[in-house]
């Protein structure tokens, strides 16, 4: 029977639910960002803090160590769910805050690998995986704090407010790393402007802390607490107990793994295809990113309000069902617009110029830079380096020239591109605003933080985050294959995930929401 | 519809198998023995958490199902 509340209750309510969504989002989105300028500058922090000599095996080790990062999710979650579920939920999300804040900040700190060696990279590495682990005890928090909160009739209205910081906390890092790029020459960014990110995350983590200090404990943890009624052992309770633990694992194979894949399909691999198979300039590509999310994110609450009205499966079953059939047809008109192929040169299209200079990282070396810079007649522009190592001793073991392509699309196939990663976003916010009040939902008060947390991790942090690198290995192994259409075959992980996760979902989620009252 | 939760329990076994042959003997061990860095490091991550997380949840979740333990009633 659900419960009448006056008006004046009801405003008093929405006034306390905005003042903790404030509080929870902020610190949410703070880590989503921390998180997410290293992704973002994923290419960069290859060159810097990996050898050099292969540029793929230092793009894949970064990722790896992107991977890091998510892979340690699960283990933040069981560690700090259990504090959350133990001692209470707001003094654990200010620890994940302050560690994640502190980890951010010293990864900007870290010499380049030319400075310090092998030194650079396990630093890297060792701040990554804390980063990991904070974000792990984050999410969880943020989410079980505001759902406890919330009326029964608007829990997935007020918890998707929450599920709008993972995408505008990436919006911000590409924000802010776009702006740093501008503000700065291409030569200081390389040099040393890549760490004002990573700087800047401290100040908002100072604010956020002072705003989360001042917040209240959850109502009904409180009460759970005052009563006697909270667990000793939660991660006995949650995955020791057959009842608990078949939740669990429903929560994984039936929601949480479909929404990570479809999740870092519309966002990352969606960057990543356009930057790394299409070749689009980095720029115009975090422009046009930033458009396509910016323009979405209202969506993660409108389909949070309507999970209230229909119910949170059939709107997560749905998003996962369009995403599964719409995405090669999606990727493959996104290749075309930069098919050069069917493109055609303007006249005097290409200008093409050579330049040497001192190598400087080797005395008596040259370096003879071969550019090409090619027009189309629909004003696609090609810019093509060739960079050939001349080196002082002929005996010399021959260095394979560096060639690098980067393509500026067009405005009117820019906003078709929009318009294709915009649709994707569509998706992830039919999976993913619906998704924190449908985890609370489904596990009991004394043991909520620990139980949603891992199934929520193990989905996004270990089959959603390693899906650039599962991805990318297909593309680049169809692609070596002679594969016509290799640049799809990336997708099939994506698709096979999500549909099983539909066909889980489908038959064996009730569809019925419950209290979060025990 | 409580029968058809339990009989796609098989369903969920098989592919709990099938999934750790591909993620054993297609993509973990000809990654990690191709010599290759790259091949290496994905091996390793398949190999040694996307397989068990993915064969032991699956090869769980589907004995349950079997069980009933997904019933309606339950």
């Amino acid at each position: 029977m659900s419960q009448q509340y006056s008006k004046a209750e009801t405003r008093q309510q929405n006034k306390t639910i905005w003042s903790v969504i404030t509080a929870s989002s902020l610190g949410t989105l703070i880590e989503w960002y921390d998180f997410y300028i290293f992704g973002s500058l994923a290419v960069v922090l290859a060159d810097k803090f990996f050898p050099s000599a292969n540029p793929t095996a230092a793009f894949l080790s970064t990722l790896a160590t992107f991977a890091a990062g998510f892979v340690v999710r699960p283990f933040g979650a069981l560690f700090f769910g259990r504090l959350g579920d133990i001692i209470g939920r707001k003094y654990t999300f200010l620890v994940t805050l302050l560690i994640m804040g502190g980890a951010t900040f010293l990864i900007g700190c870290i010499p380049s690998y030319e400075t310090i060696g092998f030194l650079a990279p396990v630093l890297v590495l060792l701040l990554r995986l804390l980063q990991g682990l904070a974000l792990g005890g984050e999410y969880g928090g943020a989410a079980t704090y505001v759902a406890e909160y919330a009326q029964p009739n608007r829990r997935g209205y007020w918890t998707s407010w929450i599920q709008t910081t993972a995408t505008i906390g990436l919006f911000v890092s590409l924000i802010v790393i776009l702006i740093t790029k501008k503000t700065l020459s291409a030569e200081a960014f390389d040099s040393w402007g890549w760490r004002v990110p990573f700087w800047i995350s401290i100040l908002m983590v100072g604010v956020s802390y002072i705003i989360r200090k001042n917040m209240k404990e959850s109502p009904l943890f409180a009460k759970a607490k005052e009563e006697g009624k909270t667990s000793k052992n939660p991660l006995k309770e949650s995955f020791g107990n057959r009842f608990n633990f078949k939740f669990v694992l429903l929560a994984l194979f039936g929601a949480a793994m479909g929404q990570g894949v479809v999740w870092y399909t519309g966002q990352f691999y969606a960057m990543s295809f356009l930057q790394k198979v299409m070749n689009i300039n980095s720029a115009q590509v975090d422009s046009l990113m930033a458009i396509a999310l910016l323009m979405g994110t209202p969506l993660f609450v409108l389909f949070g309000a309507l999970s209230d009205r229909y119910g949170r499966k059939i709107i997560m079953m749905m998003g996962m069902a369009i995403a599964i059939v719409s995405y090669r047809p999606i990727y493959s008109k996104m290749f075309a617009t930069t098919d050069l192929a069917q493109k055609t040169l303007t006249e005097n299209g290409m200008t093409q110029k050579v330049t040497t200079k001192a190598d400087p990282k080797h005395d008596g070396d040259q370096l003879t830079t071969y550019s090409s810079i090619s027009t189309y007649t629909d004003g696609t522009e090609l810019k093509k380096d060739s960079v050939v190592h001349i080196q002082a001793d002929p005996a010399a073991k021959p260095i394979a020239a560096k060639v690098t392509k980067s393509i500026t699309v067009n405005d009117s196939d820019k906003w078709t591109l929009i318009f294709l990663v915009f649709i994707q976003v569509v998706f992830v916010t039919m999976v993913y605003g619906p998704i924190a009040a449908f985890l609370v939902e489904m596990f009991p008060i004394r043991i909520r933080y620990t139980s949603m947390s891992l199934p929520y991790h193990i989905g996004n942090g270990v089959f959603g985050g390693l899906l650039p690198f599962v991805a990318t290995y297909f593309v680049s192994s169809a692609q070596k294959a002679g594969n016509p259409e290799w640049y799809l075959q990336g997708l099939w992980y994506p698709i096979i995930i999500a549909a099983i996760c539909l066909v889980i979902g489908v038959l064996y989620i009730n569809g019925k929401d419950k209290s979060v009252k025990d | 519809m409580n029968a058809i939760r339990k009989a796609f329990g098989i369903v969920w076994i098989l592919l709990a198998l099938a999934a750790g042959y591909f993620c054993i003997f297609q993509f973990g061990l000809p990654k990690i023995s191709s010599g290759s860095q790259d091949d290496l490091v994905f091996g390793i991550i398949i190999l040694s958490l996307l397989t068990p997380i993915i064969v032991g949840g699956l090869l769980i979740f589907g004995y349950y199902a079997l069980q009933g333990e997904y019933s309606l009633e339950k």
